[in-house]
């Protein structure tokens, strides 16, 4: 599809309001609807996008799959090591209330450190899933 | 302060171990890191059984939100005694999984290899311990998912369709048991076990639970292989990696069972299931055609992992006869077979692999005069087997002993017939393998064929050594599963 102009045009138009809604997403979740899982989606989607209209090997020179494999282990990572942080902290698993000294503070901070493993670990497993079907 | 933590770190442990596997990059690393995790979770296993079997059922809050409205991991005699064995399974297969692993899957899969592994060992352990309906549909979900992907691992190309076919039943298992849990939610309010517990027998005869208890038992029965639901194994047991085969055998089946007893036992009550329901004569009736039918169709086969998978069918039926049984005795014997049939099939496909690690093939034409050219790995075959017919001072006497015992005391003497009868069955085809290894001469001009590597006898002989010395010590697993057996069915 790279010799279409309107779909090139097009997509490059979208492509950046996508993931820049995929951040605004992922960073609203706590608020209101939105947070880790879809923001990944979202930004994945965009990835998926660019690799659909100018070839996979576009995708692959900005995201390498090896790369997207550490990243999503990384995410993965995240999520567990706030797990063991509030268990230093003194709470158990996952009880971020224990991150600081106020308990809601705590759970903001927690939840917004989960959330952003969460989301980059699915951005990247998406465009990793895209890139392997896509060969 | 980390002794507080051990039930949420048994299942967390793997779980953060497996992104790391990915970090690592190499297969070798990968392999020294997840044995190193392995050994600390059984370390953990074994502290936690100590103190459920001293204190009493210990509970971790995840999250700190209390139960039932939080997810609750609770531990007691049972779910801590299967954690045991899923730690140890893996603590002991680990030696032989480097020189088995570096040979059936591609360099630069290794490590993703124990990622996954780690993955489906999260999975099962979670199941054990968590203490939560939902929970147990989600990590039953890890484990499956991981395990399609270990299963097509396989070399060969059969290993797809096995998994596929495995991913198709295996599903469909899942979602009966997802939909027996949403009736539940329904109708009580809560998914924490202990509250479904004192929920459920009050609600009585209504068919919202009847229609759970159904969904529930047909899915967990699916996932524990039972007859006739065991179309999935013999397949994927025969064409997973070697290592993938010797874990799963002694592993996934045993999860299964303790969902059963779980369910069965902890949430519906064993008077709603074996007395307003018919849920021994039918059960009873399944295991005992999975007994004759596993092993008949075990003594036809010409492939020794297709032999030892169709032998695990008709194992699993032992498992549902002492379940089905319903007294302590009987249960006592499920669960002592969960743990000796763990050891015994885990050597078996471990010894398997080894063979096919030096030969290439498990053909029974290939195993001619192996007898001699791998005498430690068919003695440990040898052992195993006897296992698995029954003979004393192997550990596979102490479970059928009080599977016997536990039918006479019912009055059900067909049954202990019937197991009987298996373990002849179980002799013919043992008879097979040794008549093939022993007393068949070695074809004439093949290549000499090597011992298997020493790492690879070290977990054979670990997990061999075990059945024998459990059949030999009985104190420790039926003292165990005794205590765990009274905690099922509420007797003091």
């Amino acid at each position: 599809m790279t010799d279409n102009l309107v779909l090139r045009v097009v997509a490059k138009l979208l492509i950046p309001p996508i993931l820049l809604f995929a951040l605004y997403v992922q960073m609203h979740g706590d608020y209101g609807p939105g947070g880790g899982f879809q923001a990944g989606v979202i930004f994945g989607a965009g990835l998926i996008l660019y690799g659909l209209v100018f070839g996979t090997h576009a995708v692959r020179s900005v995201a390498p799959p090896r790369l997207l494999a550490i990243i999503a282990s990384l995410g993965m990572l995240l999520y567990a090591g706030v797990g063991i942080a509030s268990m230093i902290a003194g709470g158990s698993f996952l009880e971020y209330g224990a991150l600081s000294l106020d308990a809601t503070h705590g759970n903001h901070v927690g939840i917004i450190i989960i959330e952003i493993g969460v989301g980059i670990a699915v951005a990247a497993v998406m465009t990793i899933i895209f890139c392997v079907l896509a060969e | 302060m980390i002794a507080s933590h051990l039930p949420v770190l048994q299942v967390a442990l793997p779980l953060i171990a497996a992104p790391v596997c990915v970090l690592l990059r190499r297969g070798r690393w990968a392999w020294a890191f997840t044995t190193i995790v392995c050994w600390g979770m059984l370390a953990i296993a074994a502290l936690l059984l100590d103190q459920a079997m001293g204190a009493g059922p210990i509970s971790y809050r995840l999250g700190g939100w209390a139960p039932p409205i939080g997810i609750e991991y609770r531990l007691d005699g049972v779910n801590a005694f299967v954690l045991l064995i899923l730690a140890g399974t893996a603590a002991l297969m680990m030696p032989y999984a480097r020189q088995s692993v570096e040979q059936e899957i591609r360099p630069e899969r290794q490590h993703l290899f124990y990622c996954v592994f780690l993955l489906a060992l999260t999975g099962l352990l979670g199941i054990a311990a968590t203490g939560d309906a939902f929970n147990i549909y989600v990590f039953l979900e890890i484990s499956s998912l991981a395990s399609y992907v270990l299963i097509a691992l396989g070399r060969r190309r059969r290993a797809l369709t096995a998994s596929y076919q495995y991913l198709i039943i295996g599903t469909i298992g899942a979602s009966l048991i997802l939909i027996g849990i949403g009736f539940l939610y329904a109708k009580t309010g809560t998914l924490n076990i202990a509250d479904l517990a004192e929920r459920v027998p009050a609600l009585g005869e209504t068919p919202a639970i009847l229609a759970a208890f159904a969904f529930i038992t047909v899915g967990v029965l699916i996932k524990l292989a039972l007859f006739p639901f065991h179309l999935w194994l013999p397949n994927a047991y025969a064409y997973a990696p070697s290592f993938v085969s010797a874990f799963f055998a002694a592993t996934a089946t045993k999860v299964g069972a303790y969902m059963l007893l779980r369910f069965v036992f902890t949430v519906f009550g064993a008077p709603f299931a074996f007395g307003t329901l018919p849920l021994k004569e039918v059960l009873l009736s399944l295991s005992l055609i999975a007994v004759l039918a596993g092993s008949l169709a075990a003594l036809f086969q010409t492939d020794l992992k297709r032999l030892l998978a169709f032998s695990s069918v008709g194992q699993i039926g032992y498992l549902g006869v002492g379940i089905g049984l319903a007294s302590v005795t009987g249960v006592t014997g499920a669960l002592v077979h969960v743990f000796n049939h763990a050891l015994m099939k885990g050597g078996l496909f471990l010894a398997a692999g080894a063979i096919a690690y030096r030969l290439g093939a498990t053909d029974l034409s290939a195993l001619h005069g192996l007898g001699r050219r791998m005498p430690f790995t068919m003695a440990a075959v040898v052992i195993g087997g006897l296992g698995l017919v029954g003979v004393p001072i192997t550990s596979g006497f102490v479970s059928k002993w009080y599977l016997v015992q536990g039918a006479f005391e019912e009055g059900l003497w067909p049954v202990a017939l019937f197991v009987l009868v298996g373990s002849l069955i179980a002799l013919a085809y043992v008879g097979r393998v040794i008549e093939a290894a022993y007393f068949r001469a070695a074809p004439e001009g093949g290549e000499p064929v090597r011992e298997a590597p020493w790492a690879m006898q070290l977990s054979i002989w670990a997990m061999i050594a075990g059945s024998v010395y459990f059949g030999l010590h009985t104190d420790l697993t039926v003292g165990i599963a005794e205590r765990a057996a009274a905690v099922l069915l509420g007797a003091p």
